[in-house]
């Protein structure tokens, strides 16, 4: 697949939602180019969990609609959009708890592969051929994203940061286009958000597009190619971070009105 | 070192397989024949909740109406082979086409009940069960087709050409009693559902059950169909149920619907969660113990009390009722994995106390 670097990779004109009568998004249009790193910000509460969960299709838009790959979507399953290679990772850990880090990754190859309960049952060449490389694919996996543990470790018991990473490795099984990521360096010290920074470039040097919430600011000031800044369900900046860190109306929403 | 681990795999296999097949002469010496058929009993409720265990256990589903599924089974038995409707097909063709229909209404119930979860689901199923039973207790008017409460009797035994399951036979010298029979026959058809459980458990199939289980939505974020893998795990835990029902009608030569209460439904669900949730060989551990136990407290308590205490305190029966919920509670406190739990989680236990371990030791070292 060669990514056509004319057409952006996604694109939301006038997404909208509402819970009752909160209006969590409002007319939000932005587009994500092949190959960078897009920033999402806000302060808490300003909707960018609420546009993770559209893109994924976990929540339904109300109004609007986005384009991703060159389809457009206004309503859709979530394995259907991680089949067209939206892949995501959670801002609240969500890992399979009780299955080893391996397994975890494995399933992230589910959607990719075509093993039935006729090839589960007999285990024919095909079934074994694909289960094996399943488990390289996890296994090389486990080794980018920087977890050296045995890989029958239960993922509840990796350490904090490993399972932030194997978060991006199972998402990263599912051979995605685009990775969004929902801060990922959220209770991370220094150091692991350092590694972190170098782990996202590698992700982006290979190819893949990512989204990244995140409130670390010096890690979206050094990694993003562009932020956007949404506040109260509206996007209120877009630009080069160096730009949107002098944006009064940036300001404004963070700090209050006083400073602008 | 591994060839050591292969060898004595080979020895523990063979020696299961020994016990296994001799089992019933043993029983049939020691205990009499009664207890051959609680045996083959056994085998039925292990088949049941083997396919119980992967809704349960496997794809996490709350289901407390699974005995609809043997219901079903059991009554598409009776159905094609009794003068009820004067029909009289072979086992063999029977116990596919029951299988069917139970997966058929494995979709029937898992198709509305998709969307929910935990209790919710739980509801239905339970309320499931219970419309399978009363339909079953009603479908006699206007037109009979289950006679009703009464329930369905001259049900065909199993047989294969002039080889009935129900008579007595002669093989190499040792006479096959029907109870023998039927055990063996049993025996072979649960090791089929313990290979389909075991094949499907480690597979893709298996693994996505078991994230459905562990987190639906990331589950679905990743690209699981949720929809397709949660029915396929309804319509193959149902097939099983429709197997093991099959081949209790024609064990029995009657169903009634007082067979199927929702009593039955708890109590395979307890073989489940009791023996090990998602493990086999847990599963089978629990089966094995719900329906021999209960049986020895039957036979068992009465005469216990003539002998301690020279005379019958305690009704055997509520004595047995009482022990079971006893075991059921002292499992719950001190095994809540349950008696044989799957390796997963014994390994989750071993990691955790090997990270307490360092913890341990961090604290030791600081002070020292």
């Amino acid at each position: 697949m060669t990514p056509n670097t004319n057409s952006p990779l996604l694109q939301l004109s006038g997404v909208g939602k509402h819970f009752g009568g909160l209006a969590a998004l409002t007319d939000v249009s932005l587009h994500i180019k092949h190959g960078e790193i897009y920033g999402l910000i806000g302060p808490n509460g300003a909707g960018k969990t609420t546009l993770f969960n559209i893109l994924t299709g976990l929540y339904q838009l109300d109004a609007g609609s986005f384009s991703f790959a060159g389809n457009t979507y206004n309503c859709c399953k979530p394995h259907l959009l991680a089949q067209a290679g939206i892949a995501r990772t959670f801002q609240n850990i969500r890992l399979f708890a009780n299955m080893t880090a391996l397994e975890n990754i494995m399933v992230g190859r589910h959607l990719r592969t075509r093993t039935g309960v006729w090839g589960a049952l007999t285990r024919n060449a095909a079934a074994r051929a694909e289960e094996s490389a399943i488990a390289e694919r996890a296994h090389e996996l486990l080794r980018y994203v920087g977890i050296h543990r045995p890989s029958h470790t239960l993922a509840k018991n990796l350490s904090y940061g490993e399972q932030r990473r194997l978060e991006i490795a199972r998402a990263l099984a599912t051979d995605p286009t685009l990775l969004a990521l929902d801060e990922p360096a959220a209770g991370m010290n220094a150091t692991e958000t350092e590694s972190l920074k170098a782990l996202l470039q590698t992700i982006r040097a290979s190819g893949i597009t990512i989204l990244l919430i995140e409130h670390d600011v010096k890690l979206i000031m050094g990694l993003c190619d562009r932020v956007a800044v949404l506040n109260y369900g509206k996007k209120i900046a877009e630009d080069q971070p160096e730009a949107i860190r002098n944006n009064p109306a940036v300001i404004e929403a963070y700090l209050g009105g006083s400073h602008a | 070192m591994r060839k050591i681990i292969q060898y004595k795999h080979i020895i523990i296999i063979l020696a299961l397989a020994i016990l296994v097949l001799a089992l019933p002469f043993a029983t049939d010496e020691l205990l009499g024949r009664g207890w051959v058929r609680i045996l083959d009993f056994a085998l039925l409720f292990i088949m049941l909740a083997l396919g119980l265990n992967i809704v349960v256990g496997y794809a996490g589903l709350l289901d407390l109406g699974y005995v609809a599924f043997f219901a079903v089974g059991a009554y598409t038995y009776a159905l094609l082979a009794s003068p009820q409707l004067g029909l009289h097909l072979p086992f063999w063709i029977i116990l596919p086409i029951g299988a069917l229909i139970a997966a058929l209404f494995g979709a029937l119930l898992g198709t509305p009940t998709l969307k929910l979860r935990g209790d919710y689901l739980a509801i239905v199923t339970l309320g499931f069960g219970e419309i399978i039973r009363i339909f079953l207790n009603n479908l006699n008017a206007p037109v009979n087709i289950t006679n009703g409460a009464q329930g369905i009797s001259q049900i065909d035994p199993m047989h294969v050409a002039d080889f009935y399951f129900s008579r007595s036979h002669e093989i190499f010298g040792i006479s096959f009693h029907s109870v023998h029979q039927h055990y063996y026959l049993f025996l072979a058809l649960t090791l089929m559902v313990v290979f389909v459980s075991s094949r499907l458990q480690y597979s893709r199939i298996g693994r996505a059950w078991m994230a459905i289980r562990e987190d639906e939505v990331a589950a679905e974020a990743m690209g699981i169909n949720t929809r397709n893998i949660k029915l396929l795990a309804f319509v193959m835990g149902a097939s099983f149920g429709g197997i093991a029902g099959g081949l209790f009608a024609g064990f029995q030569g009657f169903v009634s619907p007082e067979s199927f209460s929702l009593m039955e439904s708890v109590m395979i669900l307890c073989m489940v969660v009791l023996g090990g949730m998602g493990n086999i060989g847990g599963v089978i551990l629990g089966g094995v113990l719900l329906v021999v136990l209960p049986e020895a407290l039957r036979n068992g308590a009465g005469p216990a009390q003539q002998w301690l205490l020279g005379r019958t305190l305690i009704d055997p029966e509520s004595l047995r009722l009482l022990f079971f919920g006893i075991a059921l509670i002292a499992v719950m406190l001190w095994r809540p994995a349950g008696l044989w739990p799957s390796s997963t989680r014994r390994r989750e236990l071993e990691a955790v106390d090997g990270v307490a371990q360092q913890e341990q030791d961090t604290v030791y070292d600081a002070k020292h």
